[in-house]
């Protein structure tokens, strides 16, 4: 099997091996965060919006919660009270969830004793709510939207692209016209556009899928031709000849000949391009046509950022997702590369 | 040469046709217009609402809009904006300009940083310059532009060393020329920066290839053979065979500049056409939209031609025109 022989191959690079752990732990701290996150998306606490990362301390032989107190509610200014600390529980109590959609718990990694104190490893934001917490829910959104997305397109892209390199004639001449089409328009003006234009006609918790849709109808064009190029010298092979000879319908050739040629580049190709999809997102959610509030995406958080208020006080833990996308991009580039490194040793960067 | 520029002007009008009903779909699906503040108004009497709506035809489908607005345009008329008050043509002409110049600025600071840190990372490959250039590459295409543009917000407003955001100061009307080119230079500053950055990493990232293939060339041996200065073969014969095919992406660059300046204009508060078209789409500032669609799509199918014929005119064995 081409794919686990490529895997092994990534197993292999020191640079493959930390890009794929790092997305690993990402994904997997999205999945979990339920029990990861001390707070729900949406606990606020009004009377401790802006607070600083909560500092932890060894007190009585176990580690503990910095206390803090208010000093000035007009500038957000918190400060450490001396000697009082609330301990951390782990395995703790705290608001209800279904595990994964199993079975309903209360149990989280890390909790806080003491109903005064709160627990806040990145701060909080301008309603108080735990930005870590967000992080771990906004993860979601963000990472999946990737996945998704890059699913549909590739989905679509292979259908148009095969399609039109196998029969050619008028239907390829059709849609590479509109491929043509799809991509001399200026992708972030499309974007705005048809997010105009679909939002209205759908919920706000749909908008998930209105955002996933809206960035594939842009993506699968450029798939789309570069597939139908390798679909054209593929045909030309004699193992395609003899299917067609033994009667094969057109789409059981292109799933059973065509697509396992072009597995190497299709992951290729969609590993590099995941980045475009979470950007895509998190500069939608930003401008604030993308995830609503209250749920959380990466974006959406970052645009919170945007009041003068955090830049004059600085409060600099708003700005983490910005981090987490940073991260996030580069393991994937990172991975990529390395993944064409494996698959076609002439395109080597280095 | 001359045929082939017509032939690819050509292909722009079928293509500026497909996406202005495009948008005009689109736009026409979103419920309300740019009448809808307006009707808000208690002032504006109804007559003038009704009267309006009969001279867009907004109470007609969008075809009969759209055939409308077609042939205003032909005739040089783009409409009026409602939320500025002003002709588009003016609207547009203003942003422009200070879209254009932002763009300027931002390719001359990339391509000045790019191509002499390449030259630098090819020519001493695999040094410790090599790997810290390339790896601040890697990180620089990483980041998001708005993420960077934020940064840099913050970066401006805890130092106070840069202004907040818009494209001059208060005072710009009372200033000298001088001093106004000073102000003008001075707001460039971060958007130039924050635009810039991302591109230096992908220009660099393709010298640096380019330089380290050529330099493997048989010239390249025959140059030294004959007893040159390494100086003189490096940048003498690979520099400039290496710079050819960046040649073209000078012309993608130029084509995706206005539409790259989307999300820095509007995080940097820089008033030019990407924050122009972003703020009318949310107000349904119809005409605004459809224009500065047209512009951005002329300016890629332009930045795209412009890009072959300079490849052609810098590499001989490129013809355009079609074999006889």
């Amino acid at each position: 099997m081409i794919l686990f022989r490529i895997f092994r191959e990534v197993l292999r690079r020191p640079l493959g091996v930390l890009s794929a752990g790092v997305l690993i732990a990402l994904y997997t701290a999205a999945l979990l965060a339920d029990v990861l996150a001390p707070y729900a998306t949406n606990e606020q606490d009004l009377e401790r919006t802006y607070h600083p990362p909560t500092a932890l301390v060894w007190h009585d032989g176990s580690l503990q919660v910095q206390a803090y107190e208010l000093v000035d509610p007009t500038e957000a200014k918190y400060a450490a009270v001396v000697g009082q600390s609330y301990p951390l529980r782990w395995w703790g109590q705290g608001f209800e969830y279904r595990f994964l959609g199993l079975f309903k718990t209360q149990r989280h990694l890390l909790t806080i004793d003491g109903a005064e104190g709160r627990l806040y490893l990145l701060g909080s934001d301008s309603t108080g709510r735990d930005v870590f917490s967000r992080l771990l829910y906004g993860a979601r959104v963000s990472l999946f939207i990737g996945l998704l997305g890059i699913t549909i397109t590739t989905t679509l892209g292979f259908l148009v692209g095969g399609l039109s390199g196998y029969f050619g004639g008028r239907f390829d001449f059709v849609a590479m016209r509109c491929v043509e089409f799809m991509m001399a328009m200026p992708g972030l003006y499309l974007l705005l556009a048809l997010r105009s234009a679909l939002a209205p006609h759908f919920e706000s918790d749909q908008m998930f899928f209105v955002i996933v849709v809206i960035l594939s109808l842009i993506g699968w064009a450029g798939t789309a031709r570069v597939l139908r190029g390798m679909t054209l010298s593929i045909r030309q092979h004699q193992y395609v000849m003899a299917a067609e000879s033994m009667g094969q319908s057109p789409l059981v050739i292109l799933r059973r000949h065509v697509l396992p040629n072009l597995v190497s580049y299709l992951l290729v190709a969609a590993t590099l391009s995941i980045p475009g999809y979470i950007l895509g997102e998190a500069a939608l959610s930003f401008l604030g046509l993308g995830i609503q509030e209250p749920s959380a995406s990466w974006g959406l958080m970052l645009s919170q950022a945007q009041d003068v208020k955090v830049f004059y006080l600085n409060f600099w833990w708003l700005l983490t997702p910005g981090f987490a996308i940073f991260v996030t991009v580069i393991a994937y580039n990172i991975l990529g590369d390395v993944l064409r490194d494996i698959v076609d040793p002439k395109m080597k960067t280095r | 040469m001359i045929a082939f520029i017509l032939r690819r002007l050509l292909t722009l009008i079928p293509l500026l046709l497909g996406i202005t009903m495009l948008v005009f779909i689109l736009m026409s699906l979103a419920p309300g217009d740019f009448l809808t503040p307006v009707k808000a108004q208690r002032d504006v009497p109804a007559e003038l609402i009704q009267a309006i709506e009969t001279e867009f035809g907004l109470d007609r489908p969008w075809y009969v809009q759209y055939v409308k607005w077609l042939g205003n345009v032909v005739q040089g008329n783009l409409g009026h904006s409602w939320a500025y008050k002003l002709p588009v043509v003016d609207l547009i002409g203003q942003r422009l300009w200070a879209t254009f110049l932002l763009s300027l600025a931002a390719f001359v600071f990339a391509w000045g940083v790019a191509i002499p840190l390449g030259v630098l990372a090819a020519i001493y490959k695999d040094s410790i310059f090599d790997r810290i250039v390339s790896a601040l590459a890697y990180a620089a295409l990483s980041v998001p532009e708005f993420f960077l543009a934020l940064l840099f917000v913050f970066l401006a407003a805890q130092t106070g060393w840069f202004p907040l955001g818009g494209a001059t100061s208060i005072e710009y009307d009372y200033l000298s020329f001088a001093g106004k080119c000073a102000d003008r230079a001075y707001h460039l500053i971060l958007p130039t920066l924050a635009l810039g950055i991302g591109s230096i990493a992908s220009i660099m990232r393709i010298m640096r290839a380019n330089f380290l293939d050529t330099i493997r060339a048989e010239f390249v041996t025959t140059a030294r053979a004959k007893g040159l200065s390494e100086f003189v073969v490096m940048f003498k014969h690979v520099l400039r065979n290496a710079i050819n095919p960046l040649v073209s992406s000078f012309g993608f660059a130029f084509s995706g500049l206005l539409s790259g300046a989307l999300m820095v204009e509007i995080v940097l508060q820089y008033p030019g056409l990407g924050q122009l078209m972003y703020q009318s789409i949310l107000r349904e500032d119809q005409f605004v939209v459809l224009a500065s669609v047209m512009m951005g799509c002329s300016m890629l199918v332009f930045g795209n031609l412009l890009a072959d014929v300079l490849l052609a005119w810098s590499d001989p064995r490129i013809r355009l025109e079609k074999k006889k």
